[in-house]
């Protein structure tokens, strides 16, 4: 929105007061909130640890030590070895990537699908939006827990099929809400008001209906995230998500509890990590959730 | 009403013809076959075992003759366990995981409903941040952590209860219930809060105040029904999970439920155990999903008399 | 001996943001067997001074600050919950605004209606029965037996209303606080309810307390008026003291904000703008296999330059009718021709030719405008879709189009949420004009706001409509708008029309029975002698 300096502007946007948008109160909304905030923070750190990994891990992902075996954690191995001497923290941390990653490139794929796919049916509506939609509640109704650990047998070791496999069943949720979203916006006045206008439906899906319902589209990805890294660990716990040699926290948590009696810390430290992990996932979700819902003043 | 109800489960019939299908040829397009692993066979065994599981016929042809078993509900023999069909293995299966999530349903339903009623009271105090600090707990520890810890802390630290079986030792039931319950319960207790805040704050809680009910009366009479029916609409997805759980959980403590039996058929490819505890489980959760959504539309008067009246 | 006499009351919220006193120094009473009005504004403080007196605020945030409540010989502000719990219902009763949304959707009116009787009286549910059928006949309901097992979204406002009202009286109260009870429903609705409040009120010889914010509603069977603004009561006496002699700045301007008056016949030939033939909308909704015939073979002309009124009460048609002209709701047969061309037919860019010619003003401000654009963004947006200046003189256009709707131009960079509901409608009247249209359907643009905002709203809107020679679509459900804004009036009822004519005329003489009821039921009769 600029303002070009020319003899008939007048300069009307410099002298004018600044407003607040509805994201910049939403903003301080949020900053407001403490255990949003921490999980935000612990988020990013987890994040950038994760992608660093390589080049700040301790020790080497295959580095074993047979004649150590699983010891505590010491000096030297701050959050001890497994049974193979292999260090703990850089396995969390190789395994954090696995994990994190499943989490957050299933949600994206599910968040594509999911908010194109009830985009169209909100604002298209009638009979596409109805046939769309039956489509949705008949791939909703299938028990998909049953069908992805199938799939998993049958197709297993491939991580790109368990990308998908999750990416598939979380769409569903997001399309319903994205739909949902749409449609309500649809029958907005201000909507109306764009259409009287003569502005083309393109132009009006661009301005003025996607940045209103950005905020429970954002909202909604940040709390599937969590979900869809649950999902994975849940998987590679029962042997058919993450296979070795790469790791993941749900197939260190699932080493870890055959050992517990002995090794505790096998199980506590990646357990630790991925609870934490979904800690702030969800809190910074719910803090997301309060922010962003209040819709601004009305009179 | 009866309309209604036979209208949603003609719905849920294609729903149960597409698991079937979809899961037969899945798991036939499976790579490797169910004797291959085993040691090596003769061909001629081979051959006959084959015949016997009617692998050697045609695709469509297998297909066809397994949708006349299940007409007749025959799920057909076991492959990893000749001489025990998969009807009697599911069966005996069946009890156990069902009476583990029954326990853990009501754990979470008594918990979760309690914790998030009371949490609605006094929304943004300490009665409400306690409670749902817990909850946030139990959604963010998975079952296969929270019941390892616990089996680490009450049954190797504490030694207070057992650790592994089901009805062999008195308590023996307790540990399983609560890590199958324990996710749900923190669900129920953030939905009831959440259904619980949002009739609170409508008008006519105002007017049952005004009329002068006492506090307790407002809360159980007018504002629990209207609340809580998020919970009775997640009942339907929340059997499918604790279905699921129970996979994990009967590893963990060594269960002899349905769950277990999955799991070991899937990696076994034990075909027609994995077929037919798929089939018989998605069925039951199509089943458990149509009664959670008649309940729940069944719950709010308005939507009753527009399913029995035909509308006004 | 009054009945209620309330004396300094203050009530403050105490919020993240600071304190805020909504009641200050505030004082008035409620004679036996009298009613006595509370008249203002949105921010006066009415209601809350009245919640102050149940008890009924709650209590983080609210705070009672001081004052005293004398109810018989007890001070209300000084009981404790439980005492106040035994007069809710029974002493003193309530009935609020929104019936819609006032009784619990889940449980039957009768288990609701017996309530009061069973806590207070600890009547048997037997006794309680009969007690609550009597009461439903006398509030005029027709079948109380059917009513008694019946769930509440079985019925409309009005008779929820009625139902609210039986559940007030069944324990015989001595006093009656009705927080604007007739303000969401329709106009004929509204009289007969305010006919059963004051009737009711002598029969069974009760004070009421009645607010509202409009001065006619209570003119007609207000015992007392008390004037509140911005928390303080500035003015009261009886409604003829106050009608005639208005101390205080403030009545005056309430009372100059009711729309009196009409519009001078204008002398003027007129040619005829949009012609609209046999239009039908009728709506298919999913699941019923009646259509709703919201717009039923509609036929009338538009005058070039005239402000045309559409009045009718809720389902008549009048919002369908508008949007149809508009080319926002679907039509299903007939024909709109606007200045010879049948913008039924049109579609695509044919149709965006016409869209700049004929605008819109809706009547929520607050949805009419996208939450995420600056006033900025919203005026520029129709200047540059449809050409009417280049980037480059943007500023000049904008600026010009604030100042003719009276806004600083200081606040072009402010999202809607930052003003209030009258300075949002001047925005959105603002993005009307900017395609400098020929014609502009405002529908209902003033029902959401204060009554003193409305005035300036309306003349805003005949003075630009005068300036830009403009021809306006006006519809309201308030008689009295329509009467001070229109030329001419259409009554619409269930999807037709029912009557036309120039507004002087149909106002005087209706032919039509239902505009007779429709006039009948104008509240106020007595201030528009003044």
């Amino acid at each position: 929105m600029s303002s070009p300096v020319s003899a008939d502007n007048q300069g009307l946007l410099d002298e004018a007061e600044q407003g607040s948008s509805l994201w910049q109160d939403a903003w301080i909304r949020l900053r407001k909130n403490r255990m949003a905030v921490a999980g935000g923070i612990t988020l990013l750190v987890f994040m950038v640890l994760a992608i660093l990994t390589p080049w700040i891990a301790p020790y080497g992902y295959e580095t074993q030590d047979l004649d150590l075996g699983a010891s505590a954690p010491s000096a030297a191995h701050w959050l001890g070895t497994d049974v193979f001497g292999r260090d703990v923290l850089t396995q969390i941390m190789y395994g954090g990537r696995v994990s994190l990653a499943v989490g957050f490139i299933a949600t994206a794929v599910a968040l594509l699908i999911g908010v194109t796919w009830g985009a169209v049916a909100g604002y298209v509506g009638g009979r596409v939006d109805a046939v769309m939609m039956r489509m949705v509640d008949i791939l909703y109704a299938l028990p998909f827990m049953i069908f992805i650990v199938l799939l998993m047998v049958v197709f297993g070791r491939n991580v790109l099929l368990l990308f998908l496999a999750i990416g598939a069943v979380e769409w569903l949720t997001m399309a319903r809400i994205m739909r949902s979203q749409v449609q309500s916006l649809r029958q907005q006045e201000f909507v109306e008001a764009a259409i009287s206008l003569g502005l083309s439906p393109t132009a009006i899906i661009r301005k003025h209906v996607v940045p209103n319902a950005l905020g429970p589209i954002i909202v909604y990805t940040t709390l599937t995230i969590p979900s869809v890294m649950l999902l994975e660990a849940f998987l590679s716990f029962l042997g058919l998500g993450i296979q070795p040699p790469q790791t993941s926290w749900g197939l260190l948590i699932s080493y870890g509890a055959e050992t517990m009696e002995e090794y505790p810390w096998l199980l506590i430290f990646p357990g630790l990590a991925l609870t934490t992990t979904l800690f702030s996932l969800n809190f910074l979700g719910d803090g997301l959730r309060d922010a962003l819902d209040v819709r601004g003043s009305k009179d | 009403m009866l309309r209604f109800v036979l209208s949603r489960l003609l719905q849920a019939i294609p729903v149960i013809f597409i698991v079937i299908t979809a899961t037969f040829f899945l798991v036939r397009a499976a790579p490797g076959g169910p004797f291959d692993a085993e040691k090596v066979v003769l061909p001629e065994v081979k051959r006959a075992l084959e015949a016997q599981y009617r692998l050697d016929l045609p695709l469509h042809e297998q297909y066809f003759a397994y949708l006349k078993d299940l007409a007749q509900g025959e799920l057909g023999p076991s492959f990893k366990y000749p001489g025990r069909s998969v009807n009697e293995i599911l069966f005996s299966g069946l009890p156990v995981t069902a009476e583990l999530g029954l326990y853990a349903l009501l754990i979470a339903l008594l918990i979760g409903v309690t914790a998030g009623v009371f949490a609605s009271l006094k929304p943004n105090t300490r009665q409400d941040y306690i409670p749902m600090s817990l909850a946030m707990i139990g959604i963010c520890m998975p079952s296969f952590l929270l019941g390892p810890l616990l089996v680490l802390v009450f049954g190797i630290y504490l030694e207070w209860l057992p650790i592994s079986g089901w009805g062999a030792i008195p308590g023996d039931k307790i540990l399983p219930s609560i890590t199958l319950g324990a996710a749900y319960a923190a669900y129920v207790a953030r939905l009831s809060r959440a259904g619980m805040l949002e009739i609170l704050s409508q008008d006519y809680i105002r007017t049952a105040r005004a009329k002068g009910l006492p506090e307790w009366m407002v809360v159980a009479k007018h504002a629990l029904r209207g609340g809580l029916i998020p919970v009775v609409a997640f009942l339907g997805p929340a059997f499918a999970g604790l279905l699921a759980g129970s996979f994990v959980v009967e590893t963990i403590f060594q269960i002899p439920g349905l769950g277990r039996f999955y799991v070991q058929a899937a990696f076994n490819r034990d075909y027609t155990m994995i077929l037919g505890t798929t089939v018989f489980l998605s069925s039951l959760i199509v089943l458990f999903n149509l009664m959670s959504d008649v309940a729940a539309a069944w719950l709010n008067p308005r939507l009753r008399s527009q399913i029995s009246g035909g509308g006004k | 001996m009054s009945l209620l006499r309330v004396e300094d009351l203050g009530v403050s919220f105490v919020t993240r943001n600071g304190t805020h006193q909504a009641v200050k120094g505030v004082g008035f009473s409620v004679e036996e067997k009298q009613i006595t009005a509370i008249i203002g504004e949105s921010g006066s403080g009415k209601s809350v001074s009245c919640y102050a007196l149940l008890g009924l605020i709650p209590s983080p945030p609210g705070r009672i600050d001081g004052g005293k409540a004398h109810f018989g010989s007890r001070d209300l502000l000084q009981l404790s919950e439980s005492e106040l719990r035994g007069i809710r219902g029974s002493d003193i009763a309530m009935i609020f605004q929104d019936p819609m949304t006032c009784l619990n959707p889940y449980l039957t009116i009768g288990e609701q209606l017996i309530e009061p009787l069973r806590i207070h009286q600890a009547m048997t549910r037997k006794d309680a029965r009969l007690r609550a059928i009597e009461l439903l006949d006398e509030v005029g309901i027709r079948s109380p037996e059917q009513t008694f097992d019946s769930f509440p979204h079985e019925f409309s406002g009005g008779m929820r209303q009625r139902v609210m009202i039986a559940m007030a009286l069944i324990n015989e109260p001595k006093l009656l606080i009705a927080d604007e009870p007739t303000t969401a429903l329709d106009v004929t609705i509204q009289a007969q309810i305010l006919r059963l409040i004051a009737d009711l009120q002598k029969h069974r010889d009760i004070g009421v307390l009645f607010i509202s914010h409009d001065l006619a509603v209570v003119a007609d069977i207000a015992d007392q008026i008390v004037v509140m603004e911005k928390g303080e009561v500035v003015e009261a006496g009886k409604p003829d003291d106050i009608f005639n002699n208005p101390q205080h700045p403030y009545t005056r301007k309430l009372l100059a904000a009711i729309p009196s008056g009409e519009r001078e016949d204008s002398t003027a030939e007129r040619e005829t703008l949009i012609k609209v033939r046999d239009l039908k909308t009728w709506f298919h909704p999913v699941g019923q296999e009646e259509p709703v015939k919201a717009v039923d073979d509609v036929s009338f002309n538009i005058e070039r330059g005239e402000v045309l009124g559409l009045v009718g009460e809720s389902g008549s048609g009048k919002s369908t009718l508008g949007r149809s002209i508009m080319r926002l709701a679907p039509i299903t047969d007939g024909s709109i021709i606007f200045d010879g061309t049948d913008l039924s037919a049109l579609e695509g860019n044919n149709l965006k030719q016409f869209r700049r010619r004929m605008q819109m003003i809706f009547q929520d401000p607050f949805a009419s405008l996208n939450p995420r654009m600056t006033v900025y963004d919203t005026l520029a947006e129709p200047l540059l879709l449809h050409a009417i200046c280049t980037r480059k003189n943007l500023d000049t256009h904008i600026a010009k189009l604030m100042d003719d709707v009276g806004l600083a131009r200081n606040f072009i960079r402010k999202y809607p949420h930052e003003f209030s509901g009258g300075q949002r409608q001047r925005i959105a009247i603002g993005r009307a004009l900017a395609t400098q249209p020929e014609f502009i359907v405002a529908d209902e643009p003033v029902s959401a706001l204060d009554v003193t905002i409305q005035a300036q709203i309306l003349d805003l809107l005949l003075a630009l409509g005068k300036e830009h020679q403009l021809t306006m679509l006006f519809v309201s459900h308030d008689m009295a708008v329509i009467r001070h804004i229109a030329d001419r009036v259409l009554v619409m009822y269930q999807g037709k029309v029912v009557e036309t004519g120039p507004v002087k005329q149909v106002f005087d003489a209706p032919t039509q029975p239902y505009t007779q009821s429709l006039l009948a039921s104008i509240p106020g009769a007595a201030l528009t002698l003044q």
